[in-house]
């Protein structure tokens, strides 16, 4: 069984994005019977002379009723050497807040371009929202290249212009796919209407594409999820068993490593890495949820890092760039709760440092952020976290902003 | 009707060390995340409860959550909202497992509701529509305010869309066009009183990897999911079980075929397929070569319109 890889795609709107998911997974064989049946009827009803795959992904009845995506719908296919979880996000409502959300845990993403249009403005917002969050890979899949009867000129152009957009933002690992996502040209197979085009098929770079982030050379990182001390209620054996439950956000972790517990500052050993329902590992690596125990009886409770050199400095005042996703602005002054790992604390925000143009990829002066801004703002903690910069390491250097009182997420944000 | 059990009890501490955990694998990244999801509601909510139906999801579901607390005791209790059509063997499972892991269970009956008037039953006799009532009550007695359910976003459209923590307004309603964004692994479990969350720890897993994972694990299931002998009839495209809930009309055929439920829920909609596969192994295989999502084939109450799971869950369904 192969490897599991996080995709998100993005798109404006009628750029075909759901034409494209629905043909991956039509492709792939991803599709059932019944599934495919159900929109050749919906689609006949419709007076449709063949199926709607965008009615594959649109699954409420609102989104039906008007033929538009409003919120990121989850899709799984498998070839067999990758099975993909795909956060399709749409371009209609709150689409920056969709492809934040899509994008956060995204190891590719692809967004969509209209080749009769070329790169427009939600076009520049999604590669930069892509490049923001640091997706490590970023397809531009140039769609509807039929409708300019597979035109190598004009085709070229729209290519040039996604690169030239991807080099301003600094997208390192850019890749652009001319396709037709209705028809399947280099969707899942090479297209021979496209003879000088000399690069994979979406699915073949999908299936390539190097997901294994080779981090255990990083520092680790291992915030506290729960305190595992079963006391009598395990039996005599695990009468003074005390673990930390969490899962490895950065880096690796072995039994002998000193650590450093924060934002305390307490120094120990691991002694112990207890994998889930039992049984010892060596050592554990990104992403895995493990327990770890410590050779003193340091008392640690959720929401403190466990560490290794280098540590992470404990901050209470915090730089960070944040997209707004609230329709109630974002002020000075304003009290948060602030979410970093297993870590919640109080937060006043002392300053908003700027908005983020997404035309022009330039920093303007802003009072507040609206719905949908991206921008750098200032925090004062009442408690100290202790993040790495986003920059290196998505996990421990992100956090959400939320509301005191309804709880509602306010904020995605990322530490400078 | 005959019944055997045919996979193997395996311990969560012998399913535990008896793998290398690589971390490639797919199974492993899904075991990781939903651990990850137990861990972090858990530690946040005040009274977390597992919706327990005896159905191989939420046995998959029951399983991870007691490796997720190894050595500790599971906690948290058990919630099943029996319709009163549940297939025996699937309650004599669900009672052996409780009382073999020592678990607490608490059971609302929507039969209760219906001899004491509070629900009517339905013209089709289909309870499943019926549970959303007896569910919300249940989880509002037991003061639940995070409750951990199966769901799965490759069942179905309107799941698909749903949170891994999905916020339910204090008449259990879910609001699809209002979900707080999801972020990273950052779950956000914040409720007013009153409200609760709905937590899907499988949100990604689809029914195949639950088969893999049941499988690798050997983790026992009630024995109806796999190959047996049953009387049935034809209804609606789908082999009907003869019971008390499900009674032939003069112009069915009764017949005798080796069949097994892909999904276990109301005996009254819940339909088996043709099926040799006389463990998890050989439903696996079956699985990989479907042609047919299991709730196309063996759920009539989602074919009752395009949204009818969407309808049920606006209202507080699972």
């Amino acid at each position: 069984m192969g490897e599991l890889l996080r995709l998100a795609t993005a798109g404006s709107v009628d750029d075909g994005k759901s034409t494209l998911v629905g043909r991956l997974l039509v492709d792939t064989k991803n599709i059932m019977i019944d599934q495919y049946t159900a929109v050749e009827q919906a689609s006949a009803a419709r007076g449709l002379d063949q199926a709607d795959l965008a009615l594959l992904t649109d699954g409420l009845r609102a989104e039906r009723e008007q033929g538009i995506t409003i919120d990121v719908a989850y899709r799984y296919f498998a070839t067999p050497t990758r099975s993909f979880i795909l956060a399709d996000c749409p371009g209609h409502v709150q689409y920056t807040r969709n492809t934040v959300t899509g994008a956060s845990t995204a190891q590719v993403i692809v967004t969509l371009v209209d080749v009769r249009h070329g790169v427009v403005e939600q076009t520049r917002r999604h590669l930069a929202v892509a490049a923001l969050l640091r997706v490590p890979h970023v397809v531009v899949a140039v769609n509807k290249i039929d409708l300019v009867d597979f035109d190598h000129g004009v085709i070229t152009e729209v290519c040039d212009q996604v690169r030239a957009v991807g080099a301003d933002l600094g997208i390192d690992d850019l890749t652009v796919i001319p396709v037709s996502a209705l028809l399947g040209d280099n969707v899942a197979e090479p297209s021979d209407r496209t003879p000088w085009y000399d690069g994979p098929s979406l699915m073949a770079y999908l299936e390539t594409v190097p997901v294994a982030v080779d981090d255990v050379d990083e520092p680790g990182r291992f915030p506290v999820q729960y305190v595992l001390r079963p006391q009598s209620g395990a039996g005599e054996e695990f009468r003074d068993y005390r673990g930390y439950a969490g899962r490895v956000e950065r880096g690796s972790f072995s039994v002998g490593d000193r650590v450093c517990v924060l934002p305390g500052g307490r120094r120990s050993t691991v002694v112990g890495i207890d994998l889930p329902g039992g049984g010892a590992g060596r050592s554990a690596g990104a992403s895995e949820s493990v327990t770890l125990r410590l050779a003193d009886e340091i008392d640690i409770a959720r929401g403190e890092l466990i560490a290794a050199e280098p540590v992470p400095e404990p901050v209470r005042q915090l730089d960070a760039t944040v997209c707004w996703l609230d329709e109630r602005p974002l002020r000075t002054g304003d009290r948060l709760l602030v979410k970093h790992t297993t870590r919640t604390v109080t937060g006043i925000v002392t300053g908003i440092g700027g908005r983020l143009n997404l035309s022009t990829f330039e920093e303007e002066p802003a009072g507040e952020l609206a719905l949908n801004d991206i921008g750098r703002i200032g925090l004062t903690l009442a408690d100290p976290i202790s993040p790495d910069p986003y920059a290196e390491s998505r996990t421990t250097g992100s956090f959400v902003l939320v509301h005191p009182q309804t709880g509602n997420t306010l904020a995605a944000g990322m530490v400078s | 009707m005959s019944t055997t059990t045919t996979t193997t009890v395996t311990s969560v501490d012998e399913a535990g060390t008896s793998r290398a955990r690589a971390g490639g694998d797919h199974l492993d990244a899904l075991e990781n995340e939903t651990i990850h999801i137990f861990r972090e509601v858990t530690a946040e909510a005040e009274r977390p409860v597992l919706l327990f139906s005896g159905g191989k999801d939420s046995v998959v579901m029951l399983h991870i959550a007691r490796k997720a607390f190894w050595p500790a005791p599971l906690p948290f209790g058990l919630l099943h909202v029996d319709t009163g059509h549940n297939f025996p063997e699937v309650l004599d499972y669900r009672d052996r497992i409780v009382a073999e892991h020592g678990l607490r269970l608490t059971v609302e009956k929507v039969q209760d509701w219906i001899d004491d008037g509070r629900l009517i039953e339905r013209p089709d006799g289909t309870r499943n529509p019926l549970q959303t009532q007896p569910l919300l009550h249940a989880i509002a007695e037991g003061g639940f305010d995070a409750v951990y359910g199966g769901g799965r976003r490759d069942e179905e459209k309107a799941r698909a869309k749903e949170r891994i923590v999905s916020l339910r307004d204090a008449f259990g309603q879910w609001n699809p066009r209002n979900q707080r964004p999801e972020l990273w692994g950052l779950y956000n479990t914040r409720h007013l009183p009153g409200e609760h969350v709905r937590v899907f720890p499988l949100s990604n897993w689809t029914e195949l990897d639950v088969w893999r994972y049941i499988v690798r694990e050997g983790i026992e299931l009630p024995s109806l999911y796999f190959a047996h002998e049953r009387r049935v009839f034809r209804r609606g495209g789908m082999w009907m079980a003869l019971s008390p809930v499900t009674a032939p009309r003069a112009d069915d055929r009764v017949v005798t075929k080796t069949v097994r439920y892909r999904t276990v829920g109301d005996m009254s909609c819940t339909g088996a397929v043709e099926s040799t596969a006389a463990d998890a192994a050989a439903v696996l295989a079956e699985v990989a070569a479907t042609t047919v999502t299991e709730r196309g084939a063996t759920r009539a109450d989602d074919r009752l319109s395009e949204a009818a799971m969407e309808d049920r869950k606006k209202e507080g369904y699972f």
